[in-house]
C-alpha cells in the first residue's frame, strides 16, 4: 500500500506497522479507513485514556459508570437519570449552525440510545471577544443552530454556560449536555448479544457525509480546514424526533437486546464498539444498508456519519415487529446482518468480503499514548504576577457597572430566549440561576443540572482551575437546594502531543478527581476534545463539568432573587485577598495572571452541606454562589433577579476592589427572615463554616458601604440596564 | 368532557397538553393519530404545538393536509369544539379553518419568554372563566408567530369579536413594545365566526400549575368544562 494513504487517514507509520502486526498482513483500503477512524484521538482516545482512570467512577447509586453510551444514576422510586455531555467544536468553527445542531443530535442519541426519555439539554459555549464580527458570527451560528434542532426535537435547552476569552477566536467550545429519564429495567446497553440475531440499521439512509469526520476531529484549525466543510454533517431534527419515539415505543416493548448511537466514525465504531462490549463478533452487508446516494463504496457506507441512525440488535424473531414500529414513525430499519461468535467483524458487498477485522482490534488495541509532561513557559512568570502592585480603582460602582455588562457576567438572555426552555412541562427554575430545576412528574423529587468551566484558572494553575469546576458545579447545584450526585465532563485542550499540553491535562483531570473524591461526586461518563488549536496556538485548558443533583423535595428550593423588604442577607464562607486569575483583573485591568483562588475542599463540602441544610429546612430564601465578579456582582446579580434594593455594611479588611471583586471559593451569599438567624448561625457554626451578616433587603438600590465610605450607590435602574442590554448590543450592534 | 388530542409526526407539546388535561384537570383524554380517519366520540379536539414535519416547508402546511384533518373539519362543522395551540394553530391556518397566515417573527429569532395577553372576548367557550380586559401571562416558544391578515378580513375579525387574545403589557397597554413577533394589531388568538374553533400561539399547558410559574392556562381550559356542562351537555339533549 502507498505510505501516502495511512497518512492521509490520519494514521502514523508505526501505527500502520501496528496493525499490520495485529492482522499478519496488510490492510485492505476497508479496513484501514476502519482502522483509522477507530484509532482516531476522537473515538480511540489515545492521548487521554490513561490519564482518564484518575477519575472516580463509582458510587452506590451508580447504575452505569463510564464506557457506555452514557452514565446512569438511581435516583430511588424505581427511576434512574441518564446524562452525558460532547464536544462539536471542530464542525462548529467551520459551520457554526450545523456543527452545533448535529452536536445536539449526537448526544441526545447517546441517551435515548439507552432507553431513556431525553428530558433537558444545556450548552457550554465558549467564544472569542464579541467585538469581533467573525466570532459574533460563529455564536449567532451556534445558537441558531442548537434552536433549531433542541426546539423541533422537543427537549427544553434549560441552561448552560455562555463565556468569552480571546484564546477561543476561530476555536470556539461548543458543548453539549444531554439528560435523560428512564426506569431502572428499561435500561439498554450497546451490546451485540446472542449469536445469530439479526443488526438493523434504523433511521435515517446513509449518505456520503461526514466521512472521516472524527480524523478531522483529531487534527489543529488551520486556513484549509474551510476545505473540511463537507465533512461537517447536516441535521435533520424532524427526523431525530421521530426516531426519538419509535426508539423509545421499541424499548417499551422490551424488543432489543442492545442499541446504538451512529456517531463518530458510523456503522464503523458502533458495529466493532457493540459487538467489542458483548463479546461477540458481526457480519455485516454493506449491500442491504439503506442508501440516500447511489454508487456507494463499503469504504463509504463503513465511514459514513450521516446522522440520525442506529444500530439495533434486536431480541430473536422481533425483527418484523420492529420495522413496523419504525415504519409507522415513518423510518426504515433494515436487516443488516447477523451477530456472530467468532469475534470478527466481517462487512460483505454481496457475496464479497470487503473487510475483516476482530472487532477488539478495533476498540481495544488502539495505542496509547503517554507522552512528555512539563510546564508551560508562560506559567511561572504569570503567577508570580503581584495583584498588590495594581492601582485601586477611584469608583468602585462604576467598576460595578463594568463588570455587569461585561459579556462574561451580562445575562445571557439573548441566548436562551431562542431556546424553547419549557416544553415538556418540567422546568421548575429555567435559565439563568445557578441550576436548572425541573421536576419529575409523579413525584415530590426534582433535578438540579448545571454545567460550569473557568478556563481562565486553569490556564494559571490546571490542578487549582480542574478542582474548582467540581466544586462550583456541586456549589451551583446545591445552591438550588439539590445534592449533586453525579457529573459528566468534556475536556477541552490544545495538541496533546505538546508536553505542555499533556501537563495541563493531567493536572487539570488530578484536580477535579481531587474535587471529586473529596465532595462525593462520581464521573459517570464524559469525552475529550483535543487539538482545539488555531495557527498553531492552543486554547486555554477547559474541562467542563455537567453536575446533576436530586431534590428530594421540589418545594424546598432556592432561587437567587432577593424575595422580600427586611429580609437579612449573610455570607457563608470567607473573602480572602484573591484577584488573580478574576474577571475584574482581566476586564479592568487587561491581565491574565496571578494565582486562582485557593479551594480548601474540606470548607467547600461544609459550605455546601450548610446551604443545603438551610434550604431543605426552609431558612433560607435565597442562594446565590459567589464566583465570577465576586462578592459585588453575586449581590448585584441578587438584587436585579429580585427586583429589590439591599443595603451591605463591610468591614474595613485590606484593598476595597479585593473586598468587592476577589473570586474567592467556597461563598455563598444566602437571605433570611430575620427570624431565622439564630437557627441558620448555629448550623453554621456546627460545620465551622464562617458566617457574617452583610446586609438587609430593601430600597430600590444597592448601596454597599465599606468601613465609613459609601463605595457603591446603584439604582436597580442602572444595574439592570448595564446587565440585561448588554450582550444584546454587542450582538446586534 | 372528552378529549382528544392529535400527534401529527413531529408534534412535541402532545403530551404536555395531554399531562394538563388528565392530570390537573382530571378529564379523559386521548392520542389520535395524524393518520384516523375517524374522531368519534370526542368533545373537543386539539392539535398541540411543535415541529410537525419539521417545519420545513411552512409551519403546519403539510399537517393541514393529514388524513384526520378530513374528520377534524367535519367535527367542527358540526360544531364541534376545536383548539389549535402554536403549532396547532399554524395548522387551523394551513387547513382554512381560521383566516390568515403566519410570517417568521420580526425578529427572524425563535422566541421562548412569558407574554401577557389582553382578553378582548370573554363570550367564548375558551374565556367564560376571564372577564373583558383581563390580562393573562401566559408563555410562547416559537419561530412563526407573526400573524398577519389582510385589512378587509381583519376588519371582519374585529367586527365580529373574533379577536379573542391580544399581546399587551403587564398593565394591559396594547403597544408595539409588548407585541413578541410583529403580529398584525398585536393579535396573540382567534376565534371562527362560529365560535368553536380557536387559535392561538401561546401554551396555555405551560402555565396549569404554581409549580410551573402560572395558573392562567389553568382556567383557559377550565373555561371549556364550564362551558361543556351548561352548553355542551344542553347540545347533546337537544340532539337526542
Amino acid at each position: 500500500m502507498k505510505e501516502a494513504v495511512w497518512r492521509q487517514m490520519g494514521l502514523t507509520d508505526e501505527e500502520y506497522e501496528r496493525i499490520k502486526t495485529l492482522l499478519g498482513r496488510e490492510p485492505n483500503y476497508v479496513e484501514l479507513g476502519m482502522f483509522a477512524v477507530m484509532w482516531s484521538e476522537h473515538c480511540g482516545y489515545k492521548h487521554s485514556r490513561s490519564f482518564l482512570k484518575m477519575f472516580p467512577t463509582e458510587a452506590p447509586w451508580v447504575l452505569q459508570g463510564p464506557g457506555e453510551n452514557a452514565g446512569v444514576i438511581d435516583i430511588g422510586d424505581g427511576q434512574a437519570v441518564v446524562f452525558k455531555m460532547e464536544s462539536h467544536n471542530h464542525p462548529s468553527a467551520i459551520e457554526p449552525f450545523q456543527g452545533a445542531a448535529t452536536g445536539v443530535g449526537g448526544i441526545v442519541r447517546d441517551i435515548f440510545a439507552m432507553g431513556a426519555r431525553p428530558i433537558a439539554l444545556l450548552d457550554s459555549l465558549r467564544f472569542g471577544p464579541p467585538d469581533d464580527p467573525r466570532n459574533r458570527y460563529l455564536l449567532s451560528g451556534v445558537v441558531s443552530g442548537i434552536s433549531f434542532y433542541g426546539n423541533c426535537i422537543g427537549v427544553p435547552t434549560v441552561g448552560g454556560e455562555v463565556a468569552f476569552a480571546p484564546c477561543y477566536s476561530g476555536n470556539p467550545m461548543v458543548n453539549v449536555m444531554c439528560v435523560g429519564l428512564l426506569e431502572h429495567g428499561r435500561v439498554q446497553r450497546g451490546r451485540a448479544a446472542g449469536i445469530g440475531n439479526a443488526v438493523m440499521v434504523a433511521g435515517a439512509p446513509t449518505g456520503r457525509d461526514g466521512i472521516h469526520g472524527a480524523t478531522f476531529a483529531s487534527e489543529g484549525l488551520n486556513e484549509a480546514s474551510e476545505e473540511r466543510r463537507p465533512s461537517v454533517q447536516v441535521g435533520d431534527p424532524f427526523r431525530e424526533k421521530l426516531l426519538i419515539e419509535a426508539c423509545l415505543e421499541v424499548v417499551k416493548e422490551d424488543l432489543l437486546e442492545g442499541m446504538q448511537d451512529m456517531g463518530a466514525a458510523g456503522l464503523t465504531s458502533s458495529a466493532a464498539e457493540m459487538a467489542s462490549r458483548a463479546g461477540t463478533g458481526m457480519e455485516i452487508d454493506v449491500d442491504l444498508v439503506p442508501r440516500r446516494e447511489e454508487a456507494m463504496t463499503p469504504y463509504e457506507v463503513m465511514l459514513s456519519e450521516s446522522q440520525e441512525r442506529m444500530l439495533l440488535v434486536p431480541k430473536r424473531g422481533k425483527e418484523e415487529r420492529v420495522k413496523s414500529i419504525f415504519a409507522r414513525w415513518g423510518l426504515e430499519a433494515a436487516v443488516i446482518g447477523r451477530v456472530i461468535g467468532d469475534g470478527v467483524l466481517r462487512v460483505r458487498e454481496g457475496d464479497r468480503v470487503v473487510a475483516e477485522v476482530p472487532a477488539e482490534y478495533l476498540t481495544k488495541e488502539c495505542p496509547v499514548y503517554v507522552g512528555r509532561r512539563k510546564p508551560p513557559a508562560y506559567l511561572a512568570e504569570a503567577q508570580a504576577y503581584d495583584c498588590s502592585a495594581l492601582p485601586e480603582p477611584a469608583d468602585a460602582g462604576e467598576i460595578l457597572l463594568r463588570l455587569l455588562s461585561s459579556p462574561n457576567i451580562a445575562a445571557k438572555e439573548w441566548v436562551y430566549r431562542q431556546y424553547d426552555y419549557m416544553v415538556r412541562t418540567d422546568t421548575v427554575v429555567g435559565p439563568g440561576a445557578d441550576a436548572a430545576v425541573l421536576r419529575i412528574k409523579g413525584t415530590r423529587k426534582g433535578l438540579a443540572l448545571s454545567t460550569d468551566g473557568n478556563s481562565r484558572y486553569c490556564y494559571l494553575d490546571p490542578e487549582t482551575g480542574g478542582a474548582i469546576a467540581v466544586a462550583e458545579g456541586a456549589r451551583n447545584v446545591s445552591c438550588v437546594g439539590a445534592r449533586p450526585l453525579g457529573l459528566t465532563d468534556c475536556l477541552n485542550f490544545g495538541n496533546p502531543e505538546k508536553p505542555e499540553v499533556a501537563w495541563q491535562f493531567y493536572h487539570c483531570i488530578a484536580g477535579m478527581s481531587r474535587a471529586c473524591r473529596r465532595l462525593n461526586i462520581p464521573v459517570v461518563g464524559g469525552n475529550v476534545s483535543f487539538y482545539n488549536e488555531t495557527g498553531g496556538k492552543d486554547i486555554y485548558p477547559t474541562p467542563v463539568v455537567g453536575m446533576v443533583g436530586l431534590l428530594e423535595n421540589i418545594k424546598a428550593r432556592c432561587t437567587p432573587g432577593f424575595k422580600a423588604e427586611g429580609h437579612v442577607v449573610l455570607l457563608l464562607g470567607e473573602t480572602l485577598d484573591e484577584l488573580g486569575g478574576s474577571e475584574y483583573l482581566a476586564l479592568i485591568h487587561g491581565v491574565v495572571a496571578g494565582r486562582p483562588p485557593r479551594l480548601d475542599l474540606d470548607r467547600e463540602a461544609a459550605v455546601q452541606e450548610t446551604v443545603r441544610e438551610a434550604i431543605a429546612r426552609g431558612l433560607v430564601e435565597a442562594a446565590h454562589d459567589c464566583s465570577d465578579g465576586g462578592l459585588a456582582v453575586a449581590l448585584a446579580e441578587m438584587c436585579i433577579l429580585g427586583r429589590m434594593g439591599a443595603r451591605f455594611h463591610l468591614e474595613e479588611a485590606g484593598r476595597v476592589d479585593s473586598l468587592l471583586f476577589s473570586e474567592s471559593q467556597s461563598r455563598v451569599i444566602v437571605s433570611a427572615p430575620p427570624e431565622n438567624l439564630a437557627a441558620l448561625e448555629a448550623l453554621a457554626r456546627a460545620r465551622q463554616v464562617p458566617f457574617k451578616v452583610l446586609g438587609s433587603c430593601g430600597g430600590r438600590a444597592l448601596e454597599i458601604m465599606v468601613g465609613a465610605a459609601t463605595v457603591v450607590n446603584l439604582t436597580l435602574e442602572e444595574m439592570e440596564g448595564a446587565w440585561r442590554g448588554s450582550l444584546a448590543a454587542f450582538l446586534e450592534g | 368532557m372528552r378529549f382528544g388530542v392529535i400527534v401529527f409526526p413531529g408534534s412535541n407539546c402532545d403530551q404536555d397538553v395531554y399531562y394538563a388535561l388528565k392530570e390537573v384537570l382530571g378529564q379523559p383524554v386521548d392520542y389520535l393519530w395524524y393518520a384516523e380517519t375517524r374522531v368519534d366520540g370526542y368533545d373537543c379536539l386539539i392539535l398541540p404545538g411543535g415541529f410537525s414535519y419539521g417545519d420545513y416547508l411552512r409551519p403546519g402546511a403539510l399537517a393541514g393536509l393529514s388524513p384526520i384533518m378530513t374528520a377534524v373539519k367535519e367535527f367542527a362543522l358540526r360544531g364541534g369544539i376545536v383548539l389549535g395551540i402554536c403549532n396547532g394553530f399554524q395548522i387551523l391556518l394551513e387547513a382554512g379553518l381560521l383566516p390568515g397566515a403566519m410570517l417568521r417573527n420580526r425578529c427572524l429569532q425563535f422566541r421562548c419568554q412569558d407574554v401577557y395577553l389582553r382578553v378582548e372576548n370573554n363570550r367564548t367557550p375558551f374565556t367564560g372563566r376571564f372577564a373583558r380586559g383581563q390580562v393573562l401571562r401566559m408563555p410562547i416558544a416559537h419561530n412563526e408567530g407573526n400573524y398577519y391578515v389582510d385589512p378587509a378580513t381583519l376588519e371582519r375579525l374585529k367586527e365580529k369579536n373574533q379577536i379573542v387574545f391580544r399581546y399587551c403589557t403587564r398593565e394591559g397597554k396594547i403597544t408595539p413594545e409588548a407585541n413578541p413577533n410583529g403580529s398584525v394589531d398585536n393579535i396573540a388568538g382567534i376565534i371562527n365566526e362560529e365560535g368553536n374553533i380557536l387559535g392561538l400561539m401561546p401554551h396555555p399547558e405551560r402555565c396549569v400549575e404554581e409549580l410551573l410559574g402560572g395558573t392562567d392556562g389553568r382556567e383557559f381550559l377550565a373555561s371549556l368544562l364550564d362551558w361543556w356542562a351548561v352548553q355542551g351537555l344542553r347540545r347533546s339533549s337537544n340532539s337526542c
